[in-house]
C-alpha cells in the first residue's frame, strides 16, 4: 500500500493543514465545506463512509423506507381515490436496496463535496495526539489551528436486562436498515423518534409490532397531546403500543425473545421473532485519545465544551453528537459551521439551543420546537395556547391527511413563540415557518400577518396563531 | 479570482478599524504595497495596504464607517470581474463609533431602528426608547435579551428648548485609555512613594550642556528624568518589571514609556534601551516620537513593549500628582513642575528649585522598601548627575 513519502529531516509538510476534523458526518463535512470556504486547508478523517450515521445507517435510509411504508399505507386506501390497485404486496427486500441506493448516492454526494471544496480525505481510524495532531495509521496530520472532535455515536443495548445487541435476535437500527427478511413479529424497546419510525415501517410492511416505552408516554420528549395522536393512530393501525413499561427480564433463544414486562401493576410475558433496540445512544469517546491530551468529559458521558464548542484542552473543539444534546444532524451541523466561522476569525451568530427543530418522521409526523405545554406549566408561564386541528383545513380534506393539529403557544403578554408543536402529513416541513419565527423573535402576530397561500397545509400554522389570540376564523 | 481585501489588524489590541480615507476609488490600478486606505486604529491612524495586484473591483465599505476585523472592505480583481458585494456590509454599517449613549436626538430621528417585533412590543410596554438602547441580536438589531434589564423612561417627557447636555460617542482612542486604565486601576493593587528632589545641579548641568550644544539641539528636564529612570532601573531589576499572571518578568533590558498628551487623549511612544542612549539621542527620539504621536503616526512597535513608564505633567503647573500604572509594567513616576522654593539647609533657609516626583507601583511586584530604595537611587541621580556615571 502506497503511503504519503515524508522526509526524515524536515516536517512532513504534506500532513499540515488549518483544521483537521475527525469525523466525516454531517457535522464533521459541513465544517470542512464552511472552513473550506473561509479559506481555511482542511482534512477529514473517516474510517468508514463519508456521511456518517446520518447518510448511511441513520436519517437518509430510514426516510427512503418510510415513503415505501407510506406508500404501501396509501395503496391500502386508494380504491377511496379511485385507483384501483387489487391486493398490495410488500417486499421489504426491495425497500431496502432502495434505501440502500439513495444512502449511497448521497454518501457520493458528500465526497463530491469534499472534492469540490479542495478537503482532504483521509481514510481511516483517527487517534488524537497532544500538539494538536491526530495519527492515522503511520501517519501524522497536524493541525495549524484546531482539530475538531466529530465522532458521533452509535445504537446501544441494555446489557443490564439481556438485552446485548447480538444483529440476530436483539438488533438495532443498524441490522434493521440492511436486513432482507423481516421477522414476522417485533418488540421495540423504546418510543422515541427511532423507535417510533421503525414501527410505522415494519407495520406497514406487514409485521406485528409491539412499542414498548418505559416513560408515560411514548414520544415522550414532545408535547403530550402529540404522545396522544399518536398512539391513538397507532393502536388504529395495529401497533401495540405499551407505555409506563419496564422490561425487567430478556430470555433469548435461537429464534425467539421472550420479554418480562411489566406495566401499570400488570406482569406480561412478550413473546417476539426478533426486539429492536431503540432506547437511546452511545455516544463514540472510546479510544479516541481523549485522556491523552487532557480532553475531559461530562458526567453524562460527552465531551465538555465551553460555549465556543472548545474543549477543555485548547486547540481542541468537539461537535455534534459528541458534544451534547440535541443529538439530531441538524444541530450537529450548525455546531459545525459555528467552529468554521469562529476558527476563520469570525464572530458567527451564537446557536440558541431552544430553537433546534425536533422531526419524527412517522405518519403523521410530528415536528416541534420551543417549549411543550407542560414545560410551561412547569416553568410558571404565562402562556395562552393556540389549536387548529387539520380535519378543518381544507387541503388536508383534499388529500385525506386530515389526522393531526398544529399548536402554537405563545407568551400572554407579548404574543412571544414559546413553544410550536404540529402532528399531521407534511409537519416537518411546516414547522420551519416557526423556527424561522422564533429566530427572529417574531411574535404570533407577525406570524399570522404573513399571508399564506390557500389551500395549504401551512394554513393551519396561520389559524392556530389566530386561536391563539382568541380569533381563529375556520373553526 | 478576486481577492478580497480585508480589514486587517494594524496593532496587537486592534479588534475593530474605522475606514477614515480611501485612497483608491473603484476602477483604480493597485499593486501590491499601495496604500489603499487610511484605517484609525484604536491607537493611531494606520495605512491598509494592497496585498494583490489588479483593479480595485469593489469598495464595499464608505468612508466613516467603523468595520470589525476580518471583515471584507473591497475587492481587488480583473477589470469587469464579478464579485459578491452584499457579503460583510451589514456588520459594518455603523456611523462613527458605537456608544451605549447615542449621539444628540436630531440625528437618530433618520436612522432607521433595528429591533425584534417581541423586543418593539416589550420596549413600548415598558416605556423605554429603543433609540436608547444598545442591540446584541444580528446586525445590531435591539432584541429580547437587550430590554430584561434596561430603564423605563420617565412618566412625563418634558420638552425643553435647549439641549442641556450633548453627547459625544467614544472615539478609538478614548474607548481604548478606558478599557486600558480602568482594567489597571481597578485590579492592580497601587501604593504611591513622593519624594522631593533638589534640581539645582541638574539645573546648572543641563544649561551649561545646552550652552555647549549651541543649535544642535537642546535637553531638557525631561531628558534628564528619563534618563536618569533608566539608569537608576538597571541598579534596581525589581522595579523593571511585568506582572504576568503566574510569574514576573523581570526585564534586563529599560525600555521607558514617555507619556504623551495627545488631542483628545494620550499615548505612550517607547524609548527602547533608554539606559544605553546618551542624553542628546533620548532627546530626539523624545520630541520625534511625541510629534509623530500627536500626528496619530506611531506604528505599533512604536507604543507597546514598555517596561517601565514616566509621566510629565510639569509643564502644567502640577507640583506632584499620581499615575496609573500601564499593566502589564509594574510602576510609573509622575513628574511635577520644578519650582523655586524655600528649604533648609542646616539652620538657614535657603531657595533651591524642586521637583516633586511621585511613584505609582504594583504591590504584587514592588514591596514598600524595594519602591523606596529605587526612588532614592533615582533622587541621588538627579541631584548630582554625574552619579549616573557610576
Amino acid at each position: 500500500m502506497l503511503r504519503p513519502y515524508t522526509i526524515k529531516l524536515g516536517l512532513p509538510v504534506a500532513n499540515q493543514f488549518d483544521v483537521v476534523i475527525l469525523g466525516g458526518g454531517p457535522a464533521g463535512y459541513v465544517a470542512a465545506i464552511r472552513a473550506s470556504q473561509l479559506g481555511l486547508t482542511v482534512a477529514v478523517v473517516e474510517r468508514e463512509k463519508l456521511g456518517g450515521v446520518c447518510v448511511n445507517i441513520g436519517c437518509i435510509p430510514t426516510k427512503a423506507l418510510l415513503h415505501s411504508a407510506y406508500i404501501a399505507n396509501l395503496l391500502k386506501e386508494s380504491k377511496d381515490f379511485g385507483v384501483e390497485v387489487g391486493s398490495v404486496k410488500t417486499d421489504y427486500g426491495v425497500a431496502m436496496k432502495r434505501s440502500r441506493k439513495v444512502s449511497e448516492q448521497n454518501s457520493k454526494g458528500v465526497e463530491f463535496l469534499m472534492k469540490k471544496h479542495k478537503v482532504t480525505v483521509v481514510k481511516g481510524s483517527g487517534l488524537l495526539q497532544p500538539g494538536k495532531k491526530v495519527k492515522v495509521g503511520g501517519d501524522v496530520y497536524e493541525a495549524k489551528k484546531a482539530v475538531v472532535i466529530a465522532t458521533g455515536s452509535r445504537v446501544k443495548g441494555i446489557p443490564q436486562i439481556g438485552l446485548e445487541i447480538n444483529k440476530t435476535t436483539v438488533i438495532s437500527s443498524d441490522e434493521a436498515l440492511l436486513m432482507e427478511k423481516i421477522p414476522g413479529s417485533l418488540a421495540i424497546v423504546g418510543a422515541g423518534a427511532v423507535g417510533m419510525e421503525f414501527a410505522d415501517i415494519f407495520n406497514a410492511f406487514g409485521v406485528k409490532v409491539t412499542l414498548i416505552e418505559a416513560l408515560p408516554r411514548i414520544l415522550p420528549l414532545e408535547d403530550a397531546e402529540a404522545s396522544d395522536a399518536l398512539a391513538k393512530s397507532y393502536k388504529k393501525r395495529g401497533i401495540e403500543v405499551i407505555a409506563g413499561a419496564k422490561v425487567t427480564k430478556a430470555t433469548i433463544a435461537k429464534d425467539k425473545v421472550t420479554l418480562d414486562v411489566e406495566a401499570g401493576g400488570e406482569k406480561k410475558a412478550i413473546a417476539v421473532e426478533a426486539v429492536l433496540m431503540a432506547a437511546g445512544r452511545a455516544v463514540n469517546t472510546e479510544n479516541i485519545g481523549l485522556a491523552e491530551c487532557g480532553i475531559q468529559v461530562t458526567d453524562r458521558g460527552f465531551i465538555k465544551v465551553d460555549k465556543n464548542l472548545q474543549t477543555t484542552t485548547p486547540g481542541y473543539y468537539a461537535i455534534g453528537d459528541v458534544a451534547g444534546p440535541p443529538m439530531l444532524a441538524h444541530k450537529g451541523s450548525r455546531e459545525g459551521i459555528f467552529v468554521a466561522e469562529g476558527l476563520a476569525g469570525q464572530k458567527p451568530h451564537a446557536i440558541k439551543y431552544d430553537n433546534v427543530p425536533s422531526v419524527t418522521y412517522c405518519h403523521p409526523e410530528v415536528a416541534s420546537i420551543g417549549l411543550s405545554e407542560d414545560q410551561c406549566k412547569e416553568r410558571k408561564l404565562d402562556y395562552v395556547a393556540g389549536r387548529f386541528p387539520f380535519s378543518a383545513n381544507g387541503r388536508a380534506r383534499g388529500t385525506g391527511e386530515t389526522e393531526g393539529f398544529v399548536k402554537i403557544i405563545r407568551d400572554k403578554k407579548y404574543g412571544e413563540i414559546l413553544g410550536a408543536h404540529i402532528v399531521g402529513g407534511h409537519a416537518s416541513e411546516i414547522i420551519h415557518e416557526l423556527a424561522v419565527a422564533r429566530e427572529n423573535e417574531y411574535t404570533v402576530e407577525e406570524v399570522e400577518l404573513a399571508i399564506h397561500a390557500h389551500p395549504t397545509m401551512s394554513e393551519a400554522v396561520s389559524e392556530a396563531a389566530l386561536d391563539s389570540l382568541g380569533r381563529v376564523l375556520h373553526i | 479570482m478576486a481577492t478580497k481585501v480585508h480589514m486587517e489588524a494594524l496593532s496587537p489590541t486592534m479588534e475593530e478599524g474605522r475606514l477614515v480615507k480611501w485612497n483608491k476609488k473603484e476602477g483604480d490600478a493597485v499593486k501590491t504595497g499601495d496604500t489603499l486606505a487610511e484605517v484609525e486604529t484604536d491607537k493611531a491612524v494606520m495605512e491598509l495596504v494592497a496585498r494583490a495586484d489588479g483593479q480595485l473591483i469593489k469598495v464595499l465599505v464608505p468612508e466613516g464607517t467603523t468595520v470589525p476585523v476580518g471583515n471584507v472592505v473591497a475587492y481587488i480583481g480583473a477589470p469587469g470581474e464579478k464579485v459578491d458585494g452584499a457579503s460583510s456590509a451589514a456588520p459594518a454599517a455603523q456611523p462613527s463609533a458605537p456608544s451605549a449613549v447615542r449621539s444628540a436626538p436630531e440625528k437618530a430621528e433618520d436612522a432607521r431602528i433595528k429591533a425584534s417585533p417581541l423586543a418593539k412590543r416589550m420596549a413600548k410596554d415598558a416605556g423605554v426608547d429603543l433609540k436608547l438602547v444598545q442591540g446584541s441580536g444580528p446586525g445590531g438589531r435591539v432584541v429580547k435579551r437587550d430590554l430584561e434589564g434596561a430603564p423605563a423612561a420617565a412618566a412625563v417627557d418634558v420638552p425643553r428648548t435647549g439641549l442641556p447636555f450633548e453627547d459625544v460617542p467614544l472615539t478609538q482612542i478614548r474607548k481604548t485609555i478606558a478599557k486600558r486604565l480602568a482594567a489597571s486601576i481597578g485590579p492592580i493593587p497601587h501604593f504611591f512613594l513622593t519624594t522631593e528632589v533638589d534640581m539645582e545641579r541638574a539645573a546648572e548641568a543641563r544649561d551649561a550642556l545646552n550652552k555647549q550644544l549651541g543649535d544642535q539641539g537642546k535637553i531638557s528636564f525631561n531628558d534628564i528624568v528619563i534618563k536618569a529612570v533608566a539608569t537608576a532601573l538597571t541598579k534596581h531589576r525589581a522595579c523593571n518589571a511585568w506582572f504576568q499572571e503566574d510569574h514576573i518578568r523581570y526585564w534586563n533590558e529599560v525600555h521607558i514609556g514617555m507619556a504623551v498628551a495627545v488631542e483628545d487623549g494620550l499615548i505612550t511612544p517607547v524609548i527602547r534601551d533608554a539606559d544605553r542612549k546618551s542624553l542628546t539621542e533620548i532627546g530626539t527620539e523624545a520630541r520625534e516620537l511625541a510629534q509623530r504621536a500627536r500626528n496619530r503616526r506611531l506604528k505599533p512597535e512604536e507604543y507597546t513593549g514598555a517596561s517601565f513608564s514616566v509621566s510629565n505633567l510639569g509643564m502644567f503647573d502640577i507640583d506632584q500628582f499620581t499615575a496609573v500604572i500601564n499593566p502589564p509594567e509594574a510602576g510609573i513616576i509622575a513628574v511635577g513642575s520644578i519650582v523655586a522654593k524655600p528649604v533648609a539647609e542646616g539652620s538657614q533657609v535657603v531657595v533651591r528649585r524642586r521637583l516633586r516626583l511621585t511613584m505609582s507601583c504594583d504591590h504584587r511586584v514592588i514591596d514598600g522598601a524595594t519602591g523606596a530604595q529605587f526612588l532614592k537611587t533615582l533622587k541621588q541621580m538627579l541631584e548630582n548627575p554625574l552619579a549616573m556615571l557610576l
